[in-house]
């Protein structure tokens, strides 16, 4: 179900743009769409329109009622938006960094996630939260984790993190348009990086499709969010030495997309799994897990995990870059697969 | 600001308001008296969270409330819950952990949602509904749809970080929300003086500029009235108001509890104190009804629950096949 705009000519409509530029369209377009789409958020309201200015503009056009800033309250945000989404509003709260999650966790995890079920399915929380973070920055342990394990871990949740612009938008619109609570996760480093064509108007790609970011024959390179773009440059790479590495964009985690995943893997026989989260119970543990159960006797090799440090993210800049997973990380791990 | 009732028109209590209010809380406490001795005969396990002594409080609100506006509550919700208007069989069920349950078996006492009767939330998180409810309150009020939110909880959730940014946040948006701290003076097993800093909760409305009102819980004169006034200013858009509502609970925390904790005395005068025969009595003796009267209508309420529980015992356990439905709207792998 990709909706996509059409010119007269038949060309895709779209123009190059930002990732941040995506997320914010897809907000304006889904608040016009429909009514019952609303923002709550610190900082979000015009002037400011949020830290980096992705709801500039929207207070102004929508107004203050559905472009709400709030008090520094996450649990009265992600509680205000659970109690509007069971009571007919598609809300879209922003939890300003993905570390305050943990602050409003008993509301997401024990209620948003939960409310579906112990109603017995009477009630559902159609909100999408919006949150951002990433390491990298110097911003240190407490603005910069990678927190999707524990979401994925948490039946009830929905998780996506997008990796392009294109996806951004594409999938923002569908999590708003999805009737369980979904996790947008949004990479910043990518807000400005990932710039790519946008299909115009209300594009929107199914949550549970993953996307092959590269097509090839030897090895396949799991990922998402910012690392697919670092297995992308390290599969460039490896073209070079003969070693052709499959490059997945999982895009969503919960739903996930097991078939495209095993039937990559089944094709190469060598699986590694990229992602920025600490590496101890991080979802490539469920992955290699999965893979390892479904392809064993086809694998050429153990499934390899790549990923940050055991430790808390570092301040200083050696020590950042020496906890996040590198290229040169990923190298390695796939040239291990092939000794 | 810590009662403004004096200062307001005060709305009237008559007898036909004191019969509906006996009414509700007959039923929600012939309703606990039968779970607690269906649980004491064995014949149903889990866990339970009796309220019995606090019946006025809802039955008061929902003397005033209308069908389609939205009730949270907790863990100790089940007078709440009866009080709203959940039906009884579907309620018995779910306690029973049947497939006829509001939820299907997959809720319990502890998580009670029935959207037919407004019921929308019940949470085992001490204090967890009460930003939940500030959604809802806001929803309302976003949708122009003239519903207001009531959310129940006790003193010991007065204490929670999310009680001050919910009281906070609705204030800030006026929003049609009613608070109601049912304080049954303990926090679980801890009285309300170890664990609050406060004499009144209803004081901490000053804090966030919100309508404030300390009432006896169990009288159902001054229950009405806040009620009334509360709920009457929520929705001419006059924004939210914290009730603090002093009553006693009887059967301590929890099934089981030997309330070593709650001294002999006010326990027992409390018990002999209860405000439903106590309501009862007055009924009677006001000539509003004559004893036969209030004794009809207590067997219609004892046969409506006979036949919940006649229900529950005779509906079907949850199908093992139904385990994974309903975490999502589409059943994910």
């Amino acid at each position: 179900m990709t909706i996509t705009a059409k010119s007269s000519d038949g060309a895709v409509a779209g123009r190059k743009m930002k990732m941040i530029e995506a997320i914010s369209e897809a907000i304006d377009l889904a608040m016009e769409i429909d009514d019952s789409v609303f923002e709550l958020g610190e900082d979000i309201q015009d002037p400011k329109g949020g830290g980096f200015g992705i709801h500039k503009g929207l207070s102004t056009k929508y107004g203050l009622d559905r472009v709400r800033p709030t008090p520094i309250s996450e649990q009265a945000i992600m509680g205000a938006a659970i109690g509007a989404a069971i009571t007919g509003m598609r809300p879209v709260p922003e939890i300003m960094l993905m570390n305050f999650m943990a602050v409003c966790a008993d509301q997401l995890i024990n209620h948003a996630a939960k409310l579906r079920y112990m109603s017995g399915g009477q009630t559902n929380v159609p909100l999408t939260v919006r949150t951002m973070t990433g390491a990298g920055g110097g911003f240190g342990a407490q603005h910069s984790d990678m927190l999707e394990g524990p979401l994925v871990h948490t039946p009830g949740l929905k998780v996506v993190i997008p990796s392009t612009a294109a996806d951004a938008k594409g999938l923002l619109l569908s999590s708003i348009f999805d009737d369980d609570p979904v996790v947008f996760i949004e990479m910043y480093p990518l807000y400005f990086s990932a710039s790519d064509f946008v299909p115009a108007g209300d594009y929107r790609v199914p949550l549970g499709e993953a996307r092959i970011a590269r097509q090839g024959s030897d090895v396949t390179l799991i990922s998402w969010g910012r690392q697919v773009h670092d297995c992308l440059a390290v599969a460039n790479d490896l073209s070079a030495s003969g070693i052709e590495a499959e490059v997945l964009d999982l895009r969503t985690l919960v739903p996930l997309d097991l078939d495209r995943i095993l039937a990559s893997v089944g094709k190469t026989g060598r699986a590694v799994v990229v992602h920025e989260a600490v590496r101890r119970n991080g979802f490539g543990a469920e992955l290699a897990a999965t893979i390892s159960e479904e392809l064993f006797g086809q694998l050429h090799g153990p499934v390899r995990r790549v990923a940050a440090a055991n430790t808390p993210v570092p301040y200083a800049s050696v020590l950042e870059t020496a906890y996040m997973p590198s290229r040169a990380d990923i190298e390695q791990a796939v040239r291990g697969l092939f000794r | 600001m810590t009662s403004q009732i004096a200062e307001e028109v005060e709305p009237a209590v008559d007898a036909d308001i004191l019969v509906r209010i006996f009414t509700i809380a007959t039923k929600a406490k012939l309703y606990d008296d039968q779970y607690r001795a269906m649980m004491n005969a064995g014949k149903v396990g889990g866990m339970y969270y009796s309220a019995r002594g606090q019946e006025i409080i809802p039955a008061a609100i929902n003397a005033v409330l209308s069908p389609d506006d939205y009730v949270v509550t907790m863990y100790r919700g089940v007078h709440d819950q009866v009080s709203k208007g959940v039906p009884l069989r579907t309620l018995t069920a779910e306690l029973f952990g049947r497939a006829s349950g509001s939820c299907k078996g997959k809720g319990g006492p502890m998580h009670i949602t029935d959207v037919s009767s407004g019921l929308i939330v019940t949470t085992g998180v001490v204090g967890s509904g009460i930003p939940i409810a500030v959604g809802v309150g806001l929803s309302a009020q976003m949708r122009r749809s003239g519903q207001v939110a009531v959310v129940n909880f006790g003193d010991g959730a007065a204490n929670i970080g999310a009680f001050h940014e919910a009281l906070n946040m609705a204030s800030l948006w006026k929003l049609p929300v009613i608070f109601v701290c049912q304080n049954n003076r303990y926090a679980e097993y801890t009285p309300y003086d170890q664990g609050t800093s406060v004499d009144q909760i209803a004081k901490r409305g000053a804090a966030y500029s919100m309508r404030a009102m300390h009432v006896d819980g169990n009288d159902p004169d001054a229950m009405y009235r806040a009620a009334r006034i509360a709920i009457d200013a929520a929705r001419a858009g006059d924004g939210p108001t914290l009730i603090e509502a002093v009553t006693y609970r009887f059967e301590g925390h929890m099934m089981g509890d030997t309330k070593e904790y709650q001294p002999k005395e006010e326990l027992k005068a409390a018990i002999e104190a209860d405000p439903v025969p106590r309501l009862r009595h007055r009924i009677i003796a006001s000539e509003y009804r004559t004893e036969a009267e209030l004794a009809a209508i207590e067997d219609e309420l004892q046969n409506e629950i006979d036949d919940a529980f006649e229900f529950a015992m005779a509906a079907p356990l949850p199908d093992v096949a139904d385990l994974t439905a309903d975490v999502y709207g589409t059943e994910i792998r």
